[in-house]
């Protein structure tokens, strides 16, 4: 257990060091990568990137009726 | 019903799709390559013991960390778009799709991102050949994630190793081997990640060259062109070579893409590879659409047949052959294709109704049909068709696939001819010298973009109208959604990865500026 808090400890204070010491590029692309995650992940996937099949459909059974559906009157 | 689809839809969905890959492949080939160079400078530096090549190593590896951090989840965005403007494609692959992403997500991705603190965060905190031993785990974590993604889209152009279920309207995956091994993933994988390693290396020789121009850090710079050079010399012959082998794949799994970046109409023997060529519209044409005649031609007799058979008088068959047919060489025409693709459909619609009916034993009958080899052989496998209006709607562009084939071609020699003379002319010690070489080699940096761009054009465009070969087109793969809401979103990603692309731009060039000095 002990050994298991100190390697926690360690590789906490591994990331904490490395953040703190981080260059001028490292700060910046941090501020990016952080802003474009969020506009990635909150922006684009919750208002724009909507699951077109699970937003519709609650079952797999109905999922698979609509597409088969789809598919028999493409011709 | 989609039938009635408003092209628009297709074309804005296309559009944003080929954004997002295109700008996320700018991002991509450069972790591919680059990683690899670093772990190989990084292993020189721990057998070593030579803080030069540290020196060497921290340099360039900031500027991989550069690119790795702008580029990382850029490719979510296209799943994202799977779901959302292709959702009766993502439902139709089933877990074909979702096998090789996920086993990329736990393995490969975990894999890079956890050894990647390691690489930035290490130095002096853990041992050396730890620390090696994490950048190769992060070059070689980056180069299987590419192995997966290659795999599924390796699948799309020549789909293997599944059945068709008729009551989930689903393709489920019977041969995890035969979709990781299918021919096209093979080469595609073996020609792509060798890509990103030359795109890698001329990225490091381009900017030794500018150090060598400006007469600063000129034994940081002639080390890492050594690397580069070897590196460079051997991914472009490897790519050259999986090249040749992508294409023979190509003229067996895709033979009208084959035919089409040949400009190859009328099927031969003694067919001739044409070396340069210009096209023009003729007024021929194959149903409604306008065939490409050439302007100008330069051509070597007989190599187009010996490439794809091996023999001067194998027989190559050109987009007529294939959409008119040609009974002697046994090719069935693409309106035979549509009728066995309209059995195909009708019988899942037949199932539909056994199912509504309770006729357990018809619809079970049906399900099997799908799971016979025979009947998918000659039926499931032009399922696809059923949708297509006309003959010649199977006939992709044949001026992009052309001009983007052969560009790929004239980039893929010249990389061979700069890195050669790279070498060459540092180990005759000359290379400080000739000015105008090291012109040249930073003027390429972005010429394999350029080439890679244009290779994904070829295989994404040249297998139109083919979202699944042969099994769906891009109209039944599209969601039914507003054209305006595609729209909004193309111009948000314009906006956004322009943002990423002039940051990470503006960021690497102030660290090329500032130079290794400071990397002690």
């Amino acid at each position: 257990m002990n050994l298991l808090i100190s390697r926690s400890i360690h590789i906490f204070r591994f990331y904490y060091d490395g953040f703190r010491n981080l260059s001028w590029w490292g700060r910046r692309l941090w501020i990016i990568i952080i802003i474009k995650l969020f506009i990635i992940f909150i922006i684009l996937r919750i208002f724009f990137f909507q699951d077109f099949l699970k937003k519709r459909f609650a079952s797999d059974e109905e999922k698979s009726e609509y597409v088969r559906e789809q598919l028999i009157n493409s011709e | 019903m989609i039938g009635n689809l408003d092209l628009a839809l297709v074309d804005w969905s296309r559009a944003q799709f080929a954004l997002t890959a295109v700008y996320h492949w700018l991002f991509v080939p450069l972790t591919l390559g680059l990683s690899f160079i670093v772990a190989i400078m990084e292993t020189l530096y721990v057998r070593t013991g030579n803080e030069e090549w540290k020196r060497i190593t921290r340099f360039w590896m900031t500027l991989f960390g550069i690119n790795f951090a702008i580029g990382v989840a850029t490719g979510i965005i296209l799943e994202f778009e799977f779901g959302t403007n292709w959702s009766n494609y993502s439902w139709f692959v089933g877990d074909i799709f979702g096998a090789p992403l996920a086993v990329e997500g736990i393995l490969a991705f975990f894999l890079e991102s956890t050894f990647v603190a390691v690489m930035f965060f290490g130095w002096n905190k853990v041992s050396r050949k730890f620390h090696l031993l994490s950048t190769w785990l992060v070059a070689i974590g980056a180069n299987l994630s590419a192995l997966w993604i290659l795999v599924a889209n390796a699948w799309m152009q020549n789909p293997v190793g599944m059945v068709f279920n008729p009551e989930t309207a689903r393709n489920e995956m019977i041969s995890f081997w035969a979709v990781l091994f299918n021919d096209v993933a093979v080469d595609k994988f073996l020609h792509t990640i060798a890509s990103g390693f030359l795109l890698g290396s001329m990225f490091v020789l381009s900017i030794s060259a500018y150090y060598l121009l400006r007469k600063r850090e000129e034994s940081f710079a002639q080390r890492s062109i050594v690397i580069a050079g070897i590196f460079g010399l051997l991914s472009s012959l490897l790519v050259a070579y999986t090249g040749d082998s992508s294409a023979r794949t190509l003229s067996k799994v895709q033979p009208v893409k084959f035919a089409a970046f040949e400009a190859l109409y009328e099927g031969k023997e003694e067919a001739g590879l044409v070396a340069f060529g210009i096209l023009k519209k003729s007024e021929d044409k194959i149903g409604e659409k306008n065939r490409r005649d050439y302007a100008l031609k330069i051509e070597i007799p007989g190599f187009l047949s010996v490439m794809t058979g091996g023999d001067r008088l194998a027989f190559v068959p050109g987009i007529d052959d294939l959409i008119l047919g040609n009974p002697s060489r046994e090719i069935i025409s693409v309106q035979e294709r549509m009728e066995r693709g309209k059995v195909a459909r009708s019988l899942v619609a037949q199932y539909k109704e056994a199912k509504v009916n309770n006729e357990t034993g018809k619809a079970a009958g049906i399900s099997g049909m799908f799971r016979d080899k025979t009947f998918s052989d000659k039926y499931f496998s032009n399922f696809g068709y059923a949708s297509l209006g006309k003959p010649e709607d199977a006939i992709p562009n044949v001026g992009v696939s052309f001009y983007s084939f052969h560009l790929m071609v004239y980039l893929g020699f010249f990389f061979i001819l700069v890195f050669s003379l790279a070498l060459y002319y540092l180990f005759t010690g000359t290379l400080r010298t000739r000015r105008w070489f090291l012109w040249i080699a930073l003027c390429s940096l972005l010429l394999p973009y350029v080439a890679g761009e244009s290779g994904w054009v070829l295989a994404e465009m040249g297998r139109q109208p083919w979202i699944i070969q042969n099994l769906m087109s891009l109209s039944d793969a599209v969601s039914q959604l507003n054209p305006g809401s595609v729209m909004t979103t193309f111009f948000m990603f314009t906006i956004l990865f322009t943002v990423l692309l002039i940051a990470e731009v503006s960021i690497m060039i102030r660290q090329i500026k500032i130079g290794p000095e400071h990397m002690n």
